[in-house]
């Protein structure tokens, strides 16, 4: 960057817009509390029976007979301390609840995410012209890629691979009945793995091969694509090396956004394959109404989702050469 | 498509013929018209009411008498499937209407208006960027229960923001065009300025996103059956799949058959949306010759 000044400033901008949106995602979650029906204090406890003492020391703690404003004032500042309350079901505090499921859903879209890009750019470049015959295979494939709903391509690939054929586990991130360590416990994980991530990267596959393909057919319909072909360059080097680059441009930044969006849509998958991770964890306590945990992975999930955003647009800026700040 | 093809030609009718083109746009209209027929025509051929219990042996594969087999309670997954196509597709076209109204409308006030209400209404947009749609659905039907209508409202909810992001940038950029300018100073009222001038011509996106939404909205609408937030009471495919998850392992019949149905409804959806944006939003370049 031949004057970063303007970038720091874009930076720093960016970053102070995020700071809002937190606070309103927060309020928003307050909102939601004292608008559902119902004694707002099972919202901060759970629905397990909860004595009379209990409710009453949550009542105090929230300020639940203050004036709402006081009630808000709590509650930010609670949550900014990361006292997102105590789930009744897991009897642990939220945070650490969700921080402990965390590392396998990472892993689960991690995973699906890399397959979904590498994939789906490749096959974007590679399909990228204008065949008559191939086009409309080449666009209902992609169409049903994403039609197709997430948790049901979770039941046809457990029914064929797990249950017909027995290759893959059907259930859960370890076997239970083995305890393995080391290399083996990595391929046991991977080998549960397999299914999941491929049924979680089919939508985003569908979605980026879309985008390369059209974002490639664009490229290559520009001046600099005739002066490559001009210079006697052959077709894999104009496609990969020259076009490739410039169509690739709105994927990688949108592997933020991805990421976010992956992470707040675990849910399906994760139910599908008993996952252990934050989506099951959404699961269970939408099951046990278990409201704290609910409240808290909304805020968490949002915040993620925020951050993801954040570092898109900020790589983008990074990245692309022609935008000014 | 030579121009001259369509010069002769009602704007209704070359519309049509451009459709008509796109072969897999035009198989997935028809394939919407035979959904529609049998949605309508359920009552009529449906050999079983949708909660019918025990007309055959619990767990039966497909066979002559029940050509998608039974659930476990002994219900026929056929008739179950016809009775759940209304709910699916009902849920789905009732949130893409709501959703599209609310959407026009305020996207119509932020790209007229301008300024800070405009600014307002963008930041709300973004706001719902960020909070995870699907999760937010879950837990307003979580907390406000799980019928059919609190269902339709949670998913017209979440997604009117898209619509108005964008019919608020088509605003932006017809509100500039020559013919605005010229009805101003013939002296129409902004009212009429917007209704005959500026939202015709922004109706092929509009008619192109709430296409696009109906198929998000049944997917949504099955995604929160599947996790058990389903209207009970009624038969929706998203349900079935739930009921179906605990005997996957012996009786793929149940969830194979409403997962298709979605399945179908949506990619026709979605390849209806693709010819119809084709034909009314043409791209200003296309590709007419590749070097490659």
């Amino acid at each position: 960057m031949s004057n970063s000044k303007p970038f720091t400033f874009y930076l720093v901008r960016r970053v102070l817009q995020f700071i809002p949106l937190i606070f309103w995602v927060i309020a928003i979650n307050f909102v939601i509390i004292h608008l559902a029906p119902g004694d707002p204090v099972q919202y901060l406890t759970g629905e397990l029976e909860a004595t009379v003492e209990f409710q009453e020391t949550m009542r105090k703690e929230f300020g639940l007979d203050k004036p709402l404003i006081t009630q808000l004032g709590i509650y930010f500042g609670k949550v900014l301390r990361g006292d997102f309350g105590y789930s009744i079901r897991y009897q642990e505090p939220v945070l650490r609840l969700i921080l402990s499921r965390l590392p396998a859903t990472f892993l689960l879209i991690g995973t699906a995410l890399l397959l979904a890009t590498t994939f789906g750019t490749f096959f974007g470049a590679f399909f990228a012209r204008r065949a008559t015959i191939g086009e409309n295979a080449v666009t209902l494939l992609s169409l049903a890629g994403y039609s197709m709903p997430i948790f049901f391509l979770g039941q046809l690939l457990l029914i064929v691979f797990s249950f017909k054929c027995g290759w893959f586990p059907a259930q859960g991130m370890m076997s239970l009945r083995v305890r393995e360590t080391g290399l083996w416990a990595m391929l046991d994980v991977l080998r549960h793995l397999v299914l999941p991530a491929i049924t979680y990267a089919t939508y985003h596959l569908a979605l980026i091969f879309r985008l390369t393909r059209s974002k490639m057919l664009e490229t290559l319909s520009q001046d600099f694509i005739i002066t490559a072909r001009a210079k006697g360059l052959d077709r894999r080097t104009i496609l990969f090396r020259h076009a490739l680059r410039n169509a690739i441009l709105p994927v990688v930044t949108l592997l933020g956004v991805n990421m976010g969006f992956m992470l707040a849509g675990s849910v399906l998958t994760e139910t599908v394959f008993a996952w252990p991770g934050m989506g099951r964890l959404m699961y269970e306590c939408i099951m046990a109404r278990d409201y704290p945990v609910l409240m808290g992975l909304f805020i968490f999930v949002s915040m993620m989702v925020a951050v993801g955003n954040l570092l898109s647009d900020i790589f983008y800026a990074l990245i692309d050469p022609r935008i000014t700040y | 498509m030579q121009p001259r093809d369509l010069v002769f030609y009602s704007p209704w009718r070359n519309f049509w013929r451009s459709y008509r083109a796109n072969h897999l746009a035009l198989i997935a209209l028809y394939v919407l018209a035979g959904l529609s027929m049998i949605v309508v025509l359920t009552p009529l051929i449906s050999p079983h009411g949708p909660h019918r219990v025990g007309v055959g042996e619990p767990f039966a594969s497909p066979s002559f008498e029940f050509i998608m087999g039974t659930d476990k309670l002994g219900r026929d997954v056929f008739s179950r499937v016809l009775w759940g196509a209304r709910v699916s597709l009902f849920v789905g076209f009732a949130a893409a209407t709501a959703s599209t109204f609310f959407g026009v409308i305020i996207g119509t006030i932020s790209g007229f208006l301008g300024g800070r209400v405009d600014d307002m209404l963008m930041r709300v947009t973004e706001l719902f960027q960020v909070i995870p749609r699907f999760f937010l659905a879950l837990l307003l039907v979580s907390l406000f229960g799980a019928n059919i209508w609190n269902i339709i409202i949670a998913i017209g909810i979440l997604s009117w923001p898209v619509t108005a992001r964008l019919v608020r940038s088509e605003f932006l950029s017809l509100k500039k065009r020559q013919f605005v300018d010229a009805a101003k100073m013939q002296g129409a009222s902004s009212v009429a300025i917007i209704l005959i001038e500026i939202l015709p011509n922004a109706s092929g996106v509009i008619i192109v996103n709430s296409t696009l939404m109906v198929a998000q909205a049944m997917l949504l609408e099955a995604g929160l059956s599947y996790l058990g937030m389903g209207d009970p009471s009624t038969v929706s495919w998203g349900l079935m799949l739930y009921q179906a998850q605990s005997s996957l392992m012996r009786a793929w019949w149940i969830a194979l058959f409403p997962g298709l149905g979605i399945f179908l409804s949506v990619l026709a959806l979605n390849l209806v949306g693709d010819g119809l944006n084709d034909v009314l939003n043409p791209r200003a370049q296309d590709v007419k010759e590749m070097v490659l």
